[in-house]
């Protein structure tokens, strides 16, 4: 059980996977103009999350592991979410139209993120049980969703500041998320793993 | 024909008299007592960090300022806000930060604090902090070099929340909190950033900044007595291990963050209760660091991280429309 929180607490405020990983910036500067969308991408990723890590887990214990395949896990895992992916966006246009109105348009872009297969892969090299597994992919899929708020929010509010031309945009915004991952620093060591 | 003599200007009508300037005068005004107390204490190592670091953020302020095609640079680099982080970072500085260092934190400070997001008023975090946790994290062992106050030695101590981290709670059992609370220095104990040693000279500006109504009152009082409260469970349940309350207050840079940076007008939420989140947030976020972090002191920290949170606070406490 305090192995469950620690995990959860690691995942998502001391290796937040943007801010101290360094993965997903595509998707972090991209989708981040509004709070509103930023939240959509959000709740996408952690699902996305959740089910892929869940799925390339199974295959790896169940089936990789077995034939001694363990050398095809990057493209595995690839193809696999790929596929995942896409079927979950179409199931879910016909089971659950209001969900797909919400997370529709972002599941494509989360597709090929490296979020997703970095989280996958991780989450193998730490040899995590089940339900480890589940707590490390939600709530790193949720520390991504505190990063990429926090950081609309900021955006949304130097939609009014005076930035020089040349920073305008992406630039400005590669730069708050590097002050943010400083501030961020301040959580190393809060729990030891 | 009489003329309309009846002239309705465009509002507003009432003006105060404080602008920037004055309230950045004032504001450097209340940080003289632990200014001048860090001089008396460190010397000539003190003068020259403030020094510097003042004369360089002048320096690229006007710089900038010239860069981005502002008029008037003279009158905008002297409205006080530049030396005013200056000062915060030198007091946030040990008092053996080599000039070089003081002139790298000054860079960043002005560029990456605040010009780049378009000068006064526009920067989401505040400059000085900005450019303090950027040092620490480039020059961890020459911002942790602390020496003790008066001898000139250049022999090196760790702070009581160092020694707290690392040696555990028997190695600062026996300091006198009074002494550290009035900043004097003591033997084998590093005292801290220079404007850090005294909580009294820094509580002296911080009463002036309320009462000139500059800074709300209820920011440093609500981040400090989040500490309090925070640190004083943990030792109730375990004061064996965890240090008691009041040696919090004496330590570190709690006072300096909550008087002159947690209510930084900028970074702060406007709104009444986005402040007292803030508030709330920081205090617990130094204590968390202070009491599991890996660093020992978090002041900087959290209100680096409250700050990242300002904007959506201010979204979740906005006011309600009259009738909504």
């Amino acid at each position: 059980m305090l192995k469950l929180l620690i995990i959860a607490i690691d995942s998502m405020l001391i290796s937040n996977i943007v801010l101290m990983r360094f993965l997903g910036i595509c998707p972090y500067i991209g989708v981040s103009k509004k709070q509103e969308t930023a939240a959509g991408m959000g709740f996408a990723v952690i699902f996305v999350m959740v089910m892929a890590t869940l799925i390339s887990y199974l295959l790896q214990i169940y089936v990789l592991n077995p034939l001694k395949l363990e050398y095809l896990q990057t493209i595995v895992f690839i193809f696999v979410i790929a596929a995942l992916v896409q079927i979950v966006e179409i199931t879910m246009k016909k089971i659950a139209p209001t969900l797909f109105d919400a997370l529709g348009i972002y599941l494509p872009l989360i597709t090929t993120n490296c979020t997703i297969l970095g989280v996958a892969i991780l989450n193998i090299q730490k040899n995590y049980n089940l339900i480890e597994t589940i707590v490390f992919s939600l709530s790193t899929g949720i520390g991504y969703f505190i990063a990429i708020y926090l950081f609309a929010g900021i955006r949304e509010k130097l939609d009014w500041a005076d930035v020089p031309e040349p920073f305008k945009g992406p630039a400005i915004g590669i730069i708050t998320a590097g002050l943010m991952s400083l501030a961020f620093f301040g959580f190393t060591g809060l729990v030891k793993m | 024909m009489q003329e309309n003599r009846f002239v309705i200007k465009n509002a507003p009508f009432l003006r105060g008299k404080e602008d920037i300037k004055s309230i950045m005068w004032t504001v450097v005004v209340a940080l003289l007592p632990a200014t001048l107390w860090s001089i008396y204490l460190y010397r000539y190592r003190a003068l020259t960090v403030i020094l510097s670091c003042i004369i360089f953020t002048e320096l690229f302020e006007m710089i900038f300022l010239k860069v981005r095609g502002v008029k008037n640079v003279f009158e905008k680099a002297y409205d006080g806000s530049a030396f005013i982080t200056g000062l915060l970072l030198a007091l946030n500085l040990p008092s053996t930060s080599p000039w070089w260092m003081c002139a790298v934190g000054s860079f960043v400070a002005m560029l990456f604090g605040k010009h780049i997001y378009g000068g006064l008023g526009n920067n989401p975090f505040n400059p000085a902090l900005v450019a303090r946790v950027f040092l620490l994290l480039s020059f961890p062992s020459i911002m942790t070099r602390w020496t003790v106050g008066i001898n000139l030695t250049s022999q090196t101590f760790a702070t009581p929340l160092g020694m707290l981290k690392t040696q555990g709670l028997s190695s600062v059992s026996n300091l006198d909190y009074l002494k550290l609370f009035f900043g004097f220095p003591i033997e084998g104990v590093g005292g801290g950033s220079i404007g850090e040693i005294s909580e009294f000279a820094i509580l002296i500006g911080g009463i002036l900044l309320i009462l000139r109504r500059i800074i709300p009152f209820i920011v440093p009082l609500l981040y400090i007595s989040t500490v309090f409260v925070f640190t004083w469970i943990f030792n109730l349940i375990d004061p064996i291990k965890y240090a008691s309350p009041f040696f919090h207050m004496v330590t570190g840079g709690l006072f300096l963050g909550a008087f002159f940076m947690a209510t930084d007008m900028v970074t702060m939420p406007i709104t009444k209760k986005g402040k007292i989140v803030f508030a709330f947030g920081c205090g617990l976020i130094t204590s968390l660091i202070r009491l599991f972090g890996a660093y020992p002191e978090g002041v900087s920290f959290a209100i680096l991280i409250m700050e990242a949170l300002s904007p959506t606070i201010e979204k979740f406490t906005k006011n309600k429309k009259f009738g909504e």
